[in-house]
């Protein structure tokens, strides 16, 4: 029923098609930097990451050895050698203007009575009836091609020199409490909200509604000045705290929404049965609630670990406090034109919440669908 | 090492407070109201009056201090000077009136208003309707999501990528440039371009967002029911006719969410402005200019919260918005 037999096979095409083109614009600024990454600076500044994918061709010269270096065989004078250390060339030329005219194995003249030939391997013979004159070799050309080459140097150099493997560390620690803290704290909040009857709940879960969408610009000056007032200061706490305050108003939204549709007749039956609201919240409520917590934590995970607004103005800008967003950023404005440090940075940076969401990638779909009126 | 152990440590004893809190404190309420003996009516009821600001507090507590404090504290620094030591009324609004880079900036967030939840809702709705009979549509749409993992800031660097810049006398190593100059034009350095280099920027947020548009579009999608979509072929609908006139006209509720969804991030857009441009050439924005006000060399708290109470007014409609939505879920 989907369509209209004789224009199905035509939009089918044209369907996959647009989709393909989708998906490779989507993908390819991406795939890019990862392919630069593993590049090193010279690859980087000399070609399109493009390239890097195929073998390329290189161009050089070498001499071949001069007079000195000949032998008699029989009649003929003879130089021979090599050129190449290693790998195979694809053609070869002996003027600048043609550095390619010859394949491996050809004999060319070159002129009277000498004649050159290369061969794949890069060893060369040039033979004469008379003898050679002169020091100098004769020029050769050679085109190589270079398989593409990959290296790991630049994250082991990003890790190490860079300072990333101790920023990776100082996001890891403001990342997994902020997202541990507001799980509990909303759950329990969400709970009140859902089951418990009181005066104002509708108004509260209004006001957390309209939270949910205040911009945490207008919170920062405050806070900076509220975090130095009461001795915070610049640290790890308060930056959990600032994190867990900016994805409680998601999670209690998120988690109220969700036990409400929990089934009544459970939770009613565990109220008869003399449970107290704390047995009732540990035992039922909260291993019901899992795909709702896993789906926030998802949220706030990946909030967190790619946060650079709030890491700026609550954590410091030293070495032993700068999370890794934090760390690009200083390479963006400070080393703008090493690529290959940037793009081993940005990989090591996106590894983390990439692996996070292709493993949970449902529960976040879950979760966006259940609360999308929040935006970052 | 250190680190880790004040971290796990921080979080243990976060853990346990919570729980001491909600267990203890009801523990405290059900001893004081026991829930039988003489007059076990009156004291559930005098408890459940109680409980549930136990389970509320700590919420309530840290959304006060850390949403609703700082709106008010942003109002009353909004009205006094850079340090909030003297009272200077309307000034700093005045002052933002007559700013130029204030205005840039607010043009600047308007025209991101229009196009980043335009392009992003119309992406995401084609790839959504495209993907949705694909074999592989379900690789495809992982691909398009792929990017709302990454962030602002790598995304950043992604793109900065893309635009680079070479002279015209070397090889262009930005993708952009390379097709550019393939063409046949000269290089361009896309991001200090005049007025256009807000549309270089702009693409970075779409290529976040439009993955976000989708899922919750395709989810919509879905839910259509088949008997609309039976019934209108059987009367000749065309595809294109089905899509436009059968399908939209029926998720245009969800429409509007994810095109509010993506306002509200466009107008909090900072991460790409500050790490691609700085708002440099005609680039700036709102959360970026507030940021500048509040780190610059002196920098002027007041005026800097006069700037994000304007992001603040500008994201109350939605606000009130939503809460109506919200209300009238709830009856």
């Amino acid at each position: 029923m989907d369509n209209i037999a004789g224009t199905r096979a035509r939009l089918t095409w044209a369907v996959n098609l647009t989709a393909i083109c989708l998906v490779v614009l989507w993908t390819i600024p991406t795939f890019g930097l990862l392919v630069s990454s593993f590049r090193n600076a010279d690859q980087i500044a000399s070609s399109g990451w493009w390239d890097a994918l195929f073998a390329t061709q290189s161009v050089d010269y070498k001499r071949a050895e001069g007079a000195d270096a000949q032998v008699r065989e029989g009649d003929t004078y003879v130089i021979a050698g090599d050129l190449l250390q290693d790998g195979k060339l694809s053609s070869w030329g002996i003027s600048s203007r043609a550095p390619a005219a010859y394949q491996p194995g050809e004999v060319v003249d070159v002129d009277e009575g000498q004649q050159l030939t290369v061969q794949e391997d890069g060893s060369y013979r040039i033979t004469s009836s008379n003898r050679f004159e002169g020091r100098r070799g004769m020029r050769i050309f050679l085109t190589t091609s270079v398989p593409p080459d990959f290296t790991l140097e630049n994250y082991d150099r990003v890790v190490t020199a860079e300072g990333l493997g101790r920023a990776f560390l100082n996001t890891m620690t403001v990342t997994i409490p902020a997202t541990v803290i507001p799980i509990l704290v909303a759950a329990f909040a969400a709970y009140a909200l859902a089951w418990m009857q009181f005066p104002g709940r509708a108004i509260l879960v209004a006001c957390v509604v309209g939270l949910l969408v205040v911009p945490l610009q207008v919170s920062l000056i405050p806070l900076l000045k509220l975090h130095n007032a009461i001795g915070l200061g610049k640290g790890y706490m308060g930056i959990w705290l600032a994190h867990t305050a900016f994805g409680l108003p998601l999670a209690i939204y998120l988690l109220r929404n969700y036990m409400v549709g929990l089934p009544k007749e459970v939770i009613e039956s565990a109220r008869v049965d003399g449970a107290t609201e704390f047995q009732i919240f540990r035992r039922i409520i909260l291993p019901l609630s899992f795909p709702a917590l896993a789906s926030f934590a998802i949220f706030q995970f990946l909030w967190v670990w790619n946060d650079l607004l709030v890491a700026t103005v609550f954590l410091g800008n030293s070495q032993d406090q700068l999370v890794m967003t934090g760390v690009l950023r200083e390479l963006l404005g400070s080393r703008g034109g090493d690529w290959e440090i940037l793009a081993a940075s940005a990989f090591i940076s996106i590894s983390v919440p990439l692996i996070v969401f292709f493993a949970m990638q449902k529960y976040l779909v879950r979760g966006l669908l259940a609360g999308s009126v929040k935006g970052g | 090492m250190e680190q880790f152990i004040y971290a796990a440590g921080t979080i243990l004893v976060g853990v346990f407070a919570c729980v001491t809190w909600f267990w203890g404190s009801n523990f405290i309420l059900d001893s004081m109201y026991p829930a039988r003996g003489a007059h076990a009516g009156r004291n559930i009821k005098r408890a459940n009056l109680i409980r549930p600001w136990l389970f509320l507090g700590p919420a309530l507590l840290i959304l006060g201090t850390y949403l609703v404090y700082p709106v008010a504290d942003s109002i009353w620094r909004s009205l006094h000077d850079a340090d909030g030591a003297e009272w200077v009324g309307m000034a700093n609004y005045r002052w933002l009136a007559s700013d130029p880079k204030f205005r840039e900036s607010i043009l600047n967030n308007l025209m991101w208003l229009v196009v980043v939840p335009s392009l992003s809702t119309f992406f995401g709705l084609l790839v959504a309707q495209i993907t949705d009979r694909l074999r592989w549509g379900s690789f495809a749409k992982s691909m398009i999501f792929m990017p709302m993992a990454i962030s602002f800031v790598g995304a950043g660097v992604i793109w900065k990528f893309v635009y680079d810049y070479r002279g015209a006398d070397q090889e262009q190593i930005g993708l952009l440039n390379a097709l550019w100059t393939g063409m046949g034009f000269d290089p361009q350095t896309w991001l200090t371009l005049p007025f256009w280099n807000n549309f270089f920027l702009m693409a970075v947020l779409i290529w976040i967002q439009t993955g976000f548009a989708m899922v919750i579009l395709s989810a919509a999608l879905r839910g259509i029911s088949e008997e609309t979509i039976e019934a209108a072929i059987l009367d000749g609908a065309n595809p294109w006719q089905l899509f436009f006139r059968i399908k939209v006209p029926q998720i245009w509720g969800t429409i509007a969410v994810v095109w509010t969804t993506i306002t509200i991030v466009v107008l909090k857009v900072f991460d790409i402005v500050f790490v691609m441009t700085n708002g440099q050439w005609g680039t700036q924005v709102l959360a970026n200019f507030m940021y500048d006000w509040m780190f610059r060399g002196s920098p002027d708290y007041g005026r800097g919260s006069a700037i994000a109470l304007v992001i603040m007014i500008l994201v109350l409609p939605i606000m009130i918005w939503n809460i109506r939505n919200a209300r009238r879920e709830m009856n």
